[in-house]
């Protein structure tokens, strides 16, 4: 028996977040303005990132070793690919937080259990808030549980081996699903909640299964080791058949994390009850981190062969068909952002699905795009959205760019982005996986994924329409003759969707280091 | 010189962010000249690219601007550059020219507008991306124009929004067209993977081994659904007739003069592909002719002043794309140049009418206005005699050389096009006659009738000269044009020293060009006798047709058969997921799938209650379909 | 001694009784201890495969999901808690305002 080594760089960003997730967790006993907790989870997130960073300039990768009977495995890996996706997973994190600092309070704050309690009771509508003594603020622990979260993604992002990854994945799914139901005042923050908590945990024991089965298929649960030990010849494996069965249910587990049809049910429950920073983040920090993970545990097990880029085909279409179709017809942006959520990342999946060097990178760099303009663009909607709301209708934006211009345009260009209208960063990154495709010779997959992206045009349009071709309803009379408050954005969110769109475009126009970066994290995959 | 290039791109970018930005702030005043201003300079900028380029000696007309790196993934790379050649800088000053005289057309158009700074943002935008699109060194940068000009195009048929059927129309606008670029996407992604780079130097260089990988095919035709959204040809037209309900000026200087030729420019580009897949190629004359035809006649029953005019540019646009598919791309280059004046002299002199009509569009409800807008009437008459083909007006030289080419290649096409010609004198004449002469029919609107101001006219006139003049620099055997974009289509030099060969005699070109003057002068004439001298016969003719002229009149109910096909069923389909499946349940999703699926949906419902544990079997089932996948594979 | 297989087989069977009892049963608490139910199974896989690699990796695993179990029971029944608080019920389908 040999004892582990550690290699601290490898952990070094988890390491800086959960310290600072329990130092906020301490300080938000002393200090009263809870702000100051923001801004040290802003620097948490800063330093992780340039952890991240410290681990890229020393280049080799830093095996994190358990020793045992079946060989030495690592148990993280900080290379290319972990680290591209950490950074994706940490610049979510970072525009999240900004995001949260002026609006944290309107769902963190609630009433001291008992009196809540009892109005709850005498109906159902969320209690108006009430300034006073009674009032309990858990800012901090949201921003503690956000650390974490991040931490369990980054974690997954560079972990190497399947037990790792699923510690990581439930690391950050418990976060999220406190998070989600973050909005005590408010029902459907609960049902959301418990929604997600318990279908995250039914597909957790298919992932968990999915694991065992690979471990008795292949003596196993490093990823290099299965990589070596499913080579023909390599050792006896008595129960190698289980190893498809095994495959099947992980990427049940995978497909819930990433909102795939048809394992997305929860998506658009779980998206729109919870507080829109939350959306924001976990919309795209999920996907970025889950992605890496899938890929990594291709690159192993499946090895790319034809059955599995078959089936992530078939992923890949439902995904975006039902996605795009479903998102249509919504009433409320946020759900409407849920589903075509779920439509990219059925775009993102092409990208895996076409299985070549292109198509990976392709999807990488959709990640990062994605990551932007989707963070962007529910960062506008908490801008419109009003203090005592969760959710946004269409009326809300409507004849936007009279009264708010920047802001409509800045929606214009995110709204653009994700529909895919070049030179903007979500153009490239359907160029890029529809062409792995083609290449790939999936001509018809690349097909669809164009059809598709033609038909969410259609919703992300609508959305301009409201803001440029239409005059205000009434809503914005009420506005004007003071019935309601005024909707000034505050400046932390301004920074916040600025930031975003100027990812959009400078990835867009300004892209070979991006690309070359990618190139980097990709080439020492095993792919086609 | 020609590395100043993006100079051109430089000053509608800064004329669109700062109306955009400060538009309020400046005021009408000095928006009224920043806007044509930046155009302006833009148009300074191609000519003094065009007179370098004359300078050089022909094989030297090729030169690339650089602007930086733009994308890189693994070997292949994109950069943000710029081609200047005969051909782009030809576009070029076509799209500032033009666009410019709108643009001081629009100053006075628009004036009471209330959104009058975004207008002018819009319409800047559209320079910028015209431009990006016409002088792309490569398809990728060529595509973000395209999408771009797009945008630009909805954005102002959509202008006047308070109109339902403006944001229809505008709607109606970008669907069809994202079916287009959908061709174009794949094009540009079928190319990439095989010829590994998308300039375009580099495309035509490699041109065969697109042939080798057996995909020219695919590419061409893909580009052809692409050229067939954008140019409003068969079958996708259908937007273009809907766009008139944006400001007239938007109608004259994209739905006529420039974005809408983006297709034919975009085919007359990629000649070498073209060359290369004679089946493609011969699509694109096939669906030019047949578009030519089809569209003239819907014009003939139309009374609506600008959607003659919008079925006029699609016949138009038709010739352009029956002169890229025989293999002219001059001719064809040479007839959208000419066609941009004197449609867009037509489109702002109908603006002029109806802004003296207070929106009147009707020419029914018109007559003798010749006697109140003497300057509009006479415009009209040179836009609408060049568009006839009248001799010695740029149309028919256009006209006739396309015919001309159209010939050699196949009788065939020649013929439809000579009918179309025919179709095209009476429509055109019909367009002067019913409004411009005889008695006025609605007095109050008569007398109500003034002349423009001068913003409008001057422009009118000075595009009159350009209808009448563009067409001598493309007169048989002294042809300029020709001799100046053919480098860009036969760099080789071969195919086309080959095509001359095969030409028939001398002769039989000055008889053909002898038959459609006479056409066209027949068509002018029988328009004078059936609507000036003896209105009856419109209504004899109409009565002897029977079904057939409801047919046209009614546009062949394209519309409608649209309606029922296609957007019905989609909207149902959409409503369906929207509101069934995820509402009610995965209940005919799964119902839909045989076998074990159909088994475990009836004891879905069976057993199921709940939502949540709905969502969990539809986990379930994913989880079976799956592994039962790839254990079966 | 009792063969690998019989495990494996036990093992399935425990976790398609927790996958049924997580899509038929309506309280939320019994859909729950269903799930719990899915997570032992996969215990029992594992411990069974250490035995059978003669690998400690398989028992370490064990730990490591039973530390997760009991994680998701103490944020599943605070979830749990802050439903019943506005609505008294712990049935799943009473709790349906997020649909469409």
């Amino acid at each position: 028996m040999t004892f582990p080594t550690l290699n601290f760089p490898v952990i070094a960003p988890q390491i800086v977040l959960v310290a600072a997730a329990l130092i906020i967790l301490l300080a938000d006993l002393m200090v009263a303005n809870k702000r100051i907790l923001g801004w040290i989870s802003l620097i948490a997130v800063i330093g992780a990132l340039a952890a991240v960073f410290v681990c890229r300039s020393d280049s080799a990768a830093f095996p994190l070793a358990l020793g045992g009977p079946s060989g030495p495995g690592t148990m993280a890996l900080a290379d290319g690919l972990g680290l591209f996706a950490s950074a994706a997973v940490l610049i979510a994190a970072g525009l999240a937080i900004l995001l949260a600092i002026e609006r944290v309070g309107d769902f963190s704050r609630f009433e001291k259990p008992g009196s809540e309690k009892k109005q709850a009771r005498s109906g159902d509508h969320p209690i108006a808030e009430a300034p006073g003594p009674q009032v309990t603020d858990r800012a901090g622990a949201y921003y503690a549980l956000l650390l974490l979260a991040t931490a369990g993604m980054t974690a997954m992002a560079t972990a190497s081996d399947l037990m790792t990854i699923f510690i990581a994945l439930e690391i950050f799914s418990l976060a999220l699903y406190i998070l989600v139901g973050f909005n005590r005042r408010d029902l459907r923050s609960g049902e959301a909640a418990l929604k997600y908590f318990l279908l995250g945990a039914f597909a957790s024991g298919f992932f968990l299964y999915g694991i065992a089965l690979i471990y008795a298929a292949t003596g196993t649960t490093s990823l290099e080791a299965i990589l070596h030990n499913i080579q023909p010849m390599s050792i006896s494996l008595p129960f190698r058949p289980l190893l498809p069965v095994g495959m099947g249910l992980l990427l049940v587990g995978f497909g819930f994390k990433l909102a795939l049809v048809p394992f997305h049910m929860w998506t658009p429950d779980a998206y729109q009850g919870a507080p829109t920073p939350v959306t924001a983040f976990m919309s795209v920090a999920t996907k970025a981190a889950a992605f890496a993970a899938l890929i990594r545990v291709l690159a192993a097990v499946a090895s790319y062969d034809r059955p599995w880029l078959l089936a992530l085909a078939a992923l890949a279409v439902l995904t975006m068909t039902l996605g795009n179709l479903a998102a249509l017809r919504q009433t409320s942006l946020k759900r409407m952002l849920a589903y075509s959520s779920i439509a990219h990342a059925g775009y993102l999946l092409i990208g895996l699905a076409a299985g070549n060097q292109l198509g990976v990178e392709g999807a990488l760099y959709y990640l990062l795009a994605y990551t932007f303009m989707n963070l962007g663009a529910f960062a506008v909607l908490l801008a419109v959205q009003r203090r005592d709301e969760n959710d946004v209708t269409g009326d809300r934006i409507l004849g936007l760019a009279g009264r708010q211009p920047l802001l409509a345009a800045l929606m214009a260009v995110l709204m653009f982005s994700l529909a895919g209208i070049p030179p903007l960063a979500g153009f490239f990154g359907k160029l890029y996986v529809f062409s792995g495709a083609v290449e790939a010779g999936l001509a018809w997959l690349a097909i669809v994924g164009v059809l598709n992206s033609a038909l969410g045009a259609y919703y992300y349009l609508r959305v301009t329409i409201l803001m440029f071709m239409a005059e205000p309803a009434e809503s914005d009379q009420e506005i004007s003759s003071g019935k309601v408050e005024t909707l000034q954005p505050g400046w932390a969110v301004m920074t916040t969707v600025v930031l975003a769109v100027l990812g959009t475009i400078v990835l867009g126009l300004w892209q070979w280091p991006w690309t070359q970066t990618i190139a980097q994290a990709v080439s020492t995959l095993a792919l086609r | 010189m020609l590395d100043y290039a993006w100079l051109m791109l430089l000053f509608p970018a800064l004329g669109t962010l700062i109306i955009a930005f400060f538009g309020r702030r400046l005021g009408k005043g000095v928006i009224s000249w920043l806007a044509p201003g930046t155009v302006l300079l833009s148009f300074a900028v191609a000519v003094s690219q065009f007179a370098t380029l004359l300078g050089l000696p022909a094989e030297e007309r090729h030169h690339e601007v650089v602007l930086w790196q733009w994308m890189t993934a693994g070997s292949f790379s994109v950069d943000l550059a710029l081609l200047i050649d005969q051909l782009s800088v030809t576009m070029a000053l076509v799209v500032t020219g033009v666009g410019f005289l709108i643009h001081v057309y629009s100053v006075g158009y628009m004036h009471d507008d209330p959104r009058y700074s975004r207008f002018f943002a819009y319409m800047n935008f559209f320079i910028l991306m015209m431009l990006t699109l016409v002088l792309a060194n490569n398809y990728l940068l060529l595509y973000v124009g395209w999408e771009g000009v797009g945008l630009a195009s909805y954005l102002l048929i959509g202008f006047w929004f308070e109109k339902p059927s403006a944001a229809d129309a505008g709607k109606k606008a970008f669907i069809v067209n994202r079916v287009g670029d959908f061709g174009l996407a794949l094009a540009i992604m079928f190319i990439w993977s095989t010829v590994g780079s998308l300039r375009f130097a580099d495309v035509f260089a490699n041109a065969d081994v697109l042939v080798a990988a057996g995909v020219i095919g695919t590419v061409t035709m893909l580009m052809l659904l692409a050229a067939t959204g954008k140019s409003a040809q068969l079958p996708l037209y259908v937007w273009l007739p809907d766009a008139m309900e944006g400001p007239t000026p938007v109608s004259a200087l994209i739905h006529a003069a420039t974005m809408v030729t983006a297709g034919v420019y975009m085919t007359a580009r990629s000649a070498a592909l073209f060359d290369l897949a004679p089946t493609s190629a011969m699509w694109v004359a096939g669906i030019g002719a047949a578009t030519a035809l089809y569209a003239a006649t819907i014009a003939l029953a139309q009374t609506d002043l600008k959607r003659i005019l919008a079925y006029s540019t699609i016949s138009q646009l038709g010739y352009m794309f029956l002169a890229v598919g025989v293999g002219a791309y001059a001719s064809g280059i040479f007839h959208l140049a000419t066609h941009a004046f004197f449609k867009a002299l037509l489109f702002l002199a109908a603006g002029s009418v109806m802004h003296a009509l207070h929106g009147e569009l009707n020419i029914n409800k018109m007559g003798n206005l010749r006697a109140k807008l003497p300057t509009t009437y006479w415009t009209y008459l040179i836009g609408a005699a060049a568009l006839a083909g009248i001799p010695l007006l740029s149309g028919f030289f256009s006209k006739d050389e396309i015919l001309w080419y159209a010939w050699q290649k196949s009788p065939v096409l020649w013929a439809v096009g000579l009918v179309t010609a025919g179709l095209t004198a009476i429509y055109a004449f019909r367009s002067v006659f019913v409004p411009f002469w005889g008695q006025p029919r609605d007095q109050k609107l008569f007398h109500h009738a003034h002349e423009s101001p001068p913003a409008m006219t001057v422009p009118l006139i000075v595009l009159a000269v350009g209808a009448v003049l563009a067409g001598y620099i493309g007169i048989p055997h002294l042809s300029l044009i020709e001799g100046w974009l053919e480098p860009v289509f036969h760099a080789g030099g071969a195919a086309a020293e080959g095509a001359k060969a095969a030409y028939p005699a001398a002769w039989v070109e000055w008889v053909l060009l002898a038959v459609s003057a006479l056409v066209a002068l027949a068509g002018a004439y029988f328009a004078y006798t059936a609507y000036v001298v003896k209105t009856s016969i419109p209504k004899q003719v109409r009565d002897s047709l029977g079904w057939f002229a409801r047919l046209v009149e009614n546009k062949y109910y394209v519309d409608e058969l649209y309606d029922k096909v296609i957007v019905n069923p989609l909207r149902d389909l959409a409503n369906w997921f929207a509101g069934t499946v995820d509402k009610a349940g995965l209940d005919g999703a799964v119902n839909g799938i045989a076998g074990i699926a159909g088994w475990l949906g009836g004891q879905a419902r069976r057993l199921q209650t709940g939502l949540v544990g709905l969502y969990a079997l539809s986990i379930l089932f994913g989880a079976v379909a799956l592994v039962a996948w790839l254990v079966i594979r | 001694m009792v063969p690998i297989s019989y495990y494996l087989i036990l093992s399935a069977i425990l976790f398609t009784v927790g996958v049924v009892g997580v899509l038929i049963r309506r309280n939320v608490l019994i859909i729950f201890m269903s799930v719990e139910m899915m997570l032992n199974a996969v215990n029992l896989t594992f411990a069974a495969l250490a035995l059978h690699f003669l690998s400690l990796n398989g028992q370490i695993f064990v730990l490591m999901a039973m530390v997760v179990a009991a994680a998701e029971v103490a944020v599943g029944l605070a979830i749990v808690m802050t439903v019943v608080r506005h609505k008294d019920t712990t049935n799943i389908e009473d709790v349906n305002l997020l649909k469409g």
